[in-house]
């Protein structure tokens, strides 16, 4: 059975800046790395990979330097790396994306059975986490969002447990598979190549997948089959702090004083 | 009678030599290493070391071990000499014809017997507190040696009381021959024969006792020293990184012979843990059994390797014969243990080489290294901060940039420098300083990276090439020739790693000021300073006055010695990557220097080290003293004043 885990490449976002100028985000000499969330996305599948003997697929969307990010998947031991790599699929918003990604899945379901498909909660970049669910409903798979515990799995009846991560609680689910699974930070934390890997992965081999390949309507790829786009972008001003209390002159007063404002706030409740 | 003991005493070499060879034969199953190299040197240092017992005199009882070896050399060929005469009477020996070899044939062997015999007491009276777990195995040793000494003057005695040899220069043997003189000529020889039993006696127990343990090192230190390492003690070898490598030792027989060899000369003696960071804060590193484990570990696996398998017995773990990953991470790479050795065995390259293969092959670490090697590789520094953050100290400086051709100094600011709140204070001191004296510097900024320091010592010497390429790369791009840093671990990484050209902050700083191109302005205000070497700069590059000469102009006087300082300087915790780790075990290594600095009451501590002005000022924290005491580097000092 094969575990798809879908990941990105993004910019450093603790480093972007956005030109107050232009409002767009200043990109220069920004480093490219893998999305955070993605990170653990890929955990949980080697993962899985390890407990079950799935095969692991990564697949990402972007341009041609995204298949860097992909070999270090393929190092940290991922069986399989597809690139998705097309001018018509540039400008995608997050509809056309999980379009051409839902599309890519299927076509890898025709050689064998997909299991799973494991996405970060979100990017870093655009923030949206509309892409994993967007692939769920395209290909008709059961939709676990917010995951921090892939609790359990049974091939025989084909159902998979999982623990949600909610605002103050979580939920244990269960539900049939295939399924896409997107995960929060908390879930694990991503293991770190031996040099052996990374020196095989070198001359692995990253297949690139293009529009002919797909096959799909050029009206609902890139910029053409997206219906949202950005208009501004912009930071918002931050308002100047306050400093209140003595400080180190009083620490109990200080703390005395952070406590009240934080009741104040309802930060804290008791 | 002769035929008799000349053959005994040839069986007994023989078997001395196998037995001898068979332990140290072992030693081939290690990866070949060439020591061969600059033979001229290495004789020097056999001579400097080996003979001269140089790091001996350390302390007065290096004194006693040194009589004790020369006059142990010279009673073995004054034995010999005399087992010679006694098996072929033909041989008359050289001592009776010289005199002074006669006096020296007599005195020698009761030099000998008296430093055994304050050894003995020493052990028994003043046991030395670093030979902790000692074993007994010395005792035996001892009482060998002086009865072989008691025999050879039995038989010398012999040789005079029955006239073979002449008194004169003889005074303590003719002593022993009064004992006989009213013995026949029938009984002095047998009593004779009886002494000459005990050295080929001697020399079976020797056989069959000395290569199973440590006294090895009389056989082993010699050579030892020969072979000891040309570099400096943090040169670690690049490794070839092509897939179907092995990288690092992940099992015995990944050590090079010299590495192997090492573990036979260690004579348990106790100077490492004695000086050891880790081992004096309660971790459970101690280099001695460091070193004795991977020997241990080696013998379980001789077997093994003698039958060209996989050794079965593992290096890295639980258990007497292995060593524990604990140990290998609770190293700060100070050296001190490398640096205090009498018979030169390399700990700190071992210790890496283990670390290279948990790293490398494994991807087994404490977790917190998991967010250093990450930084390291997707932001190039240890802090994780964004590269462009790595100019924000440039807002507070008048700040150059460097320009190919007409910039003289690189000034590599290092991570500390650029992303620290506190160390960015030095380099702003550091800056004001160049500026003054009208040096002509220039930075990279946001194209300066790590320059990997701690990847290296951590073992992750893959990720480390990548930045050694990137930033050589940089530096021919930019035409870069010498380079001035304030931070040790940059200094030492560049300088003795990348192989450039380098000068620390404390040279240039001390060559400013005694050129007179920096003056004082104001009055000194640092009260009693007391001056803490970094490893990386003292034991690792041998630099110790420089920064004492400008603490020495600056505040007027010298500094103050802590009772630890220069080559026994006491490591502030930070090195060897363990700035980047947890001290869980025992006390924090930078609590306890932060003590010792106390102890000499100073107003103001300095230091020439970022990562040391760190873990000093979290020291003066956790010790209540940080509103009393300050902690300064040089060039803050010098900027003061300016």
């Amino acid at each position: 059975m094969l575990v798809v885990t879908c990941i990105k490449q993004v910019p450093d976002t603790t480093q972007v800046k956005v030109d107050p100028v232009t409002n767009t985000l200043v990109r220069d000499g920004i480093p490219l790395i893998l999305n955070p969330y993605d990170t653990n996305a890929l955990e949980e599948a080697l993962r899985l990979k390890d407990k079950y003997g799935f095969r692991v697929a990564v697949l990402s969307m972007g341009p041609p330097n995204a298949e860097l990010t992909l070999r270090k998947a393929l190092a940290l031991g991922a069986d399989e790396a597809i690139l998705i790599s097309d001018r018509a699929f540039a400008g995608a918003d997050t509809l056309a994306t999980s379009n051409v990604l839902a599309c890519a899945i299927s076509k890898l379901s025709e050689k064998e059975e997909v299991g799973f498909v494991l996405c970060g909660k979100q990017t870093i970049d655009g923030d949206t986490a509309q892409v994993g669910p967007g692939i769920a409903v395209r290909l008709g798979y059961s939709q676990l969002t917010f995951v921090d515990r892939i609790e359990n799995i049974e091939a025989g009846r084909k159902t998979v447990r999982v623990r949600r991560k909610l605002e103050g609680r979580h939920e244990v689910v269960e539900s049939f598979f295939p399924a896409m699974i997107s995960v929060v930070r908390e879930i694990n934390h991503l293991r770190y190549p031996t040099v052996p890997m990374r020196l095989n992965s070198k001359d692995a081999r990253v297949t690139i997948w293009d529009n002919k390949v797909l096959g799909l309507d050029p009206n609902t790829v890139g910029l053409k089959g997206s219906p949202t786009w950005v208009s501004k972008i912009f930071s918002p001003e931050r308002t100047k702090g306050q400093i209140l209390g003595n400080g180190m002159a009083d620490p109990e007063g200080t703390a005395r004083l952070l406590v009240e404002k934080l009741k104040e706030k309802e930060v804290l409740t008791f | 009678m002769s035929l008799f003991f000349a053959l005994f005493f040839v069986i007994s070499i023989v078997i001395f030599a196998v037995s001898c060879y068979s332990t140290l034969g072992i030693v081939r199953h290690g990866l070949p290493e060439n020591r061969f190299d600059n033979p001229g040197k290495r004789f020097n240092n056999m001579l400097k070391y080996g003979f001269g017992q140089k790091l001996l005199f350390r302390e007065p009882y290096g004194n006693v071990h040194f009589v004790m070896f020369w006059s142990f050399l010279i009673f073995a060929a004054a034995d010999l000499e005399m087992v010679l005469r006694c098996i072929f009477p033909v041989f008359t020996g050289i001592s009776d014809k010289v005199p002074p070899v006669a006096l020296l044939f007599d005195v020698a062997p009761a030099l000998t017997l008296l430093a055994v015999l304050i050894g003995l007491a020493r052990r028994f009276f003043l046991p030395p507190a670093n030979i902790k777990d000692r074993s007994n195995d010395v005792l035996k040793m001892l009482a060998v040696i002086i009865i072989l000494i008691l025999a050879y003057f039995g038989s010398r005695g012999a040789l005079v009381a029955s006239g073979r040899s002449l008194p004169d220069y003889l005074p303590l043997s003719s002593f022993v021959a009064g004992f006989m003189a009213n013995l026949s000529p029938e009984n002095i020889d047998f009593l004779a024969s009886c002494f000459l039993s005990v050295p080929a006696l001697a020399l079976l127990f020797f056989a069959v006792y000395v290569p199973y343990n440590r006294h090895m090192h009389m056989v082993t230190a010699i050579p030892n020293s020969f072979f000891r390492s040309l570099e400096k003690p943090s040169a670690l070898k690049a490794e070839d990184f092509r897939a179907g490598n092995t990288f690092g030792a992940g099992q015995v027989n990944r050590f090079t012979w010299k590495d192997l060899l090492d573990t036979y000369s260690c004579t348990e003696c106790g100077r490492c843990d004695a000086v050891c960071p880790a081992a004096n804060t309660g971790k459970p590193l101690s280099p001695k059994r460091l070193v004795s484990s991977i020997q241990e570990n080696l013998l379980a696996n001789a077997a093994d390797l003698k039958k060209g398998r996989k050794p079965s017995v593992s290096l890295i773990g639980e258990g007497k014969a292995s060593i524990s990953e604990e140990a290998i991470w609770s190293c700060t790479t100070c050296a001190a243990c490398v640096e205090s050795c009498p018979v030169s065995i390399e700990h700190l390259s071992k210790t890496v080489k283990m670390r290279r293969h948990l790293v490398q092959m494994e991807a087994k670490f404490p977790e917190e290294l998991l967010g250093f090697f990450e930084n390291m590789e997707q932001r190039s520094n240890p802090w994780g901060m964004a590269p462009s953050e790595r100019t924000k100290w440039h807002a507070n400086a008048d700040v150059k940039t460097f320009e190919a051709g007409q910039t003289e100094y690189l000034f590599f600011v290092g991570c500390a420098g650029a992303f620290d709140s506190r160390a960015r204070q030095v380099t702003i001191a550091f800056t004001k300083l160049l500026n003054a004296a009208g040096v002509s510097w220039g930075v990279l900024g946001n194209q300066e990276k790590c320059c990997g320091d701690s990847l290296r010592k951590l073992g992750n010497e893959y990720v480390f090439e990548q930045a050694v390429n990137e930033n050589k790369k940089t530096f021919a791009d930019k035409g870069v020739k010498k380079i001035v840093t304030h931070c040790p671990h940059c200094f030492n990484t560049l300088k003795n790693d990348y192989g450039l050209e380098v000068v620390h902050h404390s040279e240039l700083i001390s060559k400013l000021l005694k050129e007179g191109r920096l003056k004082f302005k104001s009055a000194a205000n640092t009260g009693k300073v007391v001056f803490h070497d970094p490893c990386y700069l003292g034991r690792h590059n041998g630099m110790y006055d420089q920064p004492r000469e400008i603490i020495a102009m600056t505040a007027g006087e010298t500094p103050s010695e802590m009772g630890r300082s220069r080559e026994r300087s006491f490591c502030c915790g930070a090195g060897g990557g363990r700035m980047w780790m947890e001290e869980y075990t025992g006390t924090r290594i930078n609590r306890a220097r932060v003590k010792e600095a106390l102890g000499e009451k100073p107003g103001t501590i300095s230091v020439s080290c970022p990562y040391c002005l760190i873990m000093f000022e979290d020291g003066l924290k956790d010790e209540g003293a940080f509103n009393d005491v300050s902690v300064k580097d040089i060039a803050e000092m010098v900027a003061e004043r300016i």
